[in-house]
């Protein structure tokens, strides 16, 4: 019963959902600023959900019926899944699994994982240029972000949400050393390439490829895939406060929290809104020839342990 | 059902399809990005798929080429939706009106496909933004 509630409401769908909406109007709005416009509503981000369930759903005659519209459910459900552990392990630190930090971020390859699916499922020709880029995409940058995971682990001797947190309370946060803030960076990038944000938005390509690999969703599918993203934008900056930043602690530790969380978004915003975008080949060399080579010198400084 | 028809008329996804137009309603659609008129104030936006719009941008008159185009775009877009005709070549095929190569203004091609399609109609050659946000929002209003 109480893990029902974990992950329907809080920490899970409802809480997330709520703040993962609100933060993606925090993107919008901010970006029209610095494009010097005036940015939608606040409720903005709950509008689009609502009116995308209000639309009728169209599932092209090619695709699997019913994998169409549960692919975009099973990104939604790891991703609340992901956020819940999060959230779970901040409430009581001692409640994760060992490996949980591991689990925490292939449960947000979900997502990306059933959006592939469902670009290949529909048969549409630009779906399947962004499906390739896509999958590219989710190998390129995993291995900088796996290298990172497994460092800090190494570094505070334990594979759990719980132990990272500990260590850094004990010890300061792992941002105030050299390999924290090389780290900070590539983690930075990689979160942005897993959200799929503008230098690194190449499977959807407004401009290129219409929508890519969103092309024929619709309606309730669409409605699936935006919140889904919306909390994976929540749950990766706050998985990005537990690794470097020392996690959420109560009392005045909930306000430093937010004020973390707001500083992640304007970094993430700010890439968003200064780059074009890049083209899958530069893409690739770029996460496997500098972020992985920033992720391994990292390494070796917190071996180091400058 | 009430509360998310409310959530349709506060976010409408613009798809913007060019039926044969000499581009000038198409640069004049862009001018509605800019800081001076930023449409995404009322929650609209331009999106690159039929898939995900609300209301069909239609500029041009509309060629013999043109319509099978049209109708495809058309059925593509998930219902409901609004058909804003932009410029007089859309609404009344303007001073191609008897050509040779024209087929005819797009409200009558529409209502041949789908009797209930809801239409809205902004004259001008081009129009002027003020008048295409103000067309949209009274075509929400009539929905």
């Amino acid at each position: 019963m109480k893990l029902v509630i974990y992950y329907l409401i809080y920490p899970g769908f409802v809480f997330a959902s709520i703040i993962g909406l609100l933060s993606t109007w925090f993107d919008r709005k901010l970006s029209a600023r610095i494009q010097w416009r005036q940015g939608p509503p606040w409720y903005q981000s709950f509008a689009d959900i609502g009116k995308l369930l209000y639309k009728e759903v169209i599932i092209p005659k090619e695709a699997n019926r019913s994998g169409f519209i549960v692919a975009p459910l099973f990104g939604l459900a790891a991703a609340t899944l992901a956020v819940t552990i999060q959230g779970v392990s901040t409430i009581n630190p001692t409640a994760g699994f060992i490996g949980d930090i591991i689990v925490v971020w292939y449960l947000f390859a979900i997502p990306a994982i059933s959006l592939i699916y469902i670009g290949s499922t529909s048969g549409n020709p630009l779906s399947s240029v962004g499906v390739s880029r896509e999958i590219k995409l989710l190998l390129s940058y995993d291995l900088p972000m796996v290298i990172l995971i497994v460092m800090i682990a190494s570094k505070v001797g334990g594979f759990t949400i719980g132990s990272i947190t500990e260590w850094q309370r004990i010890n300061g946060s792992i941002i105030g050393h050299w390999y924290g803030v090389i780290g900070f960076i590539i983690a930075i990038f990689c979160i942005q390439a897993k959200l799929g944000r503008v230098p690194f938005d190449l499977a959807e390509a407004e401009t290129e490829l219409g929508s890519g690999i969103l092309m024929e969703m619709s309606g309730a599918v669409l409605a699936a895939y935006v919140l889904s993203q919306a909390i994976a934008l929540f749950g990766l900056s706050y998985f990005l406060i537990i690794l470097f930043w020392g996690g959420v602690s109560g009392g005045i530790g909930i306000l430093w929290a937010i004020l973390k969380y707001l500083l992640i978004m304007v970094l993430l915003i700010l890439l968003k809104n200064t780059n074009p975008r890049l083209r899958i080949d530069h893409a690739m060399k770029f996460f496997w020839g500098w972020m992985t080579g920033g992720a391994i010198i990292a390494g070796i400084l917190a071996y180091l342990g400058v | 059902m009430d509360i998310l028809k409310k959530s349709f008329k506060k976010s409408i996804w613009v798809f913007h399809l060019s039926t044969a137009a000499c581009n000038n309603c198409d640069i004049e659609v862009l001018e509605l990005l800019t800081p001076r008129y930023d449409i995404e104030r009322f929650g609209m936006k331009l999106v690159g798929s039929p898939r995900h719009a609300d209301a069909l941008l239609v500029c041009g008159a509309v060629s013999a080429h043109a319509k099978p185009r049209l109708l495809e775009v058309y059925r593509q877009t998930p219902k409901p939706c609004l058909v804003v005709l932009f410029g007089s070549c859309a609404c009344s095929s303007g001073i191609f009106r008897d050509s040779y190569s024209i087929v005819g203004p797009v409200d009558k091609i529409l209502k041949k496909e789908d009797p209930d399609v809801k239409i809205v109609y902004i004259p001008g050659c081009p129009p002027k933004p003020e008048a295409m946000i103000e067309g949209i929002v009274m075509g929400l209003g009539a929905l």
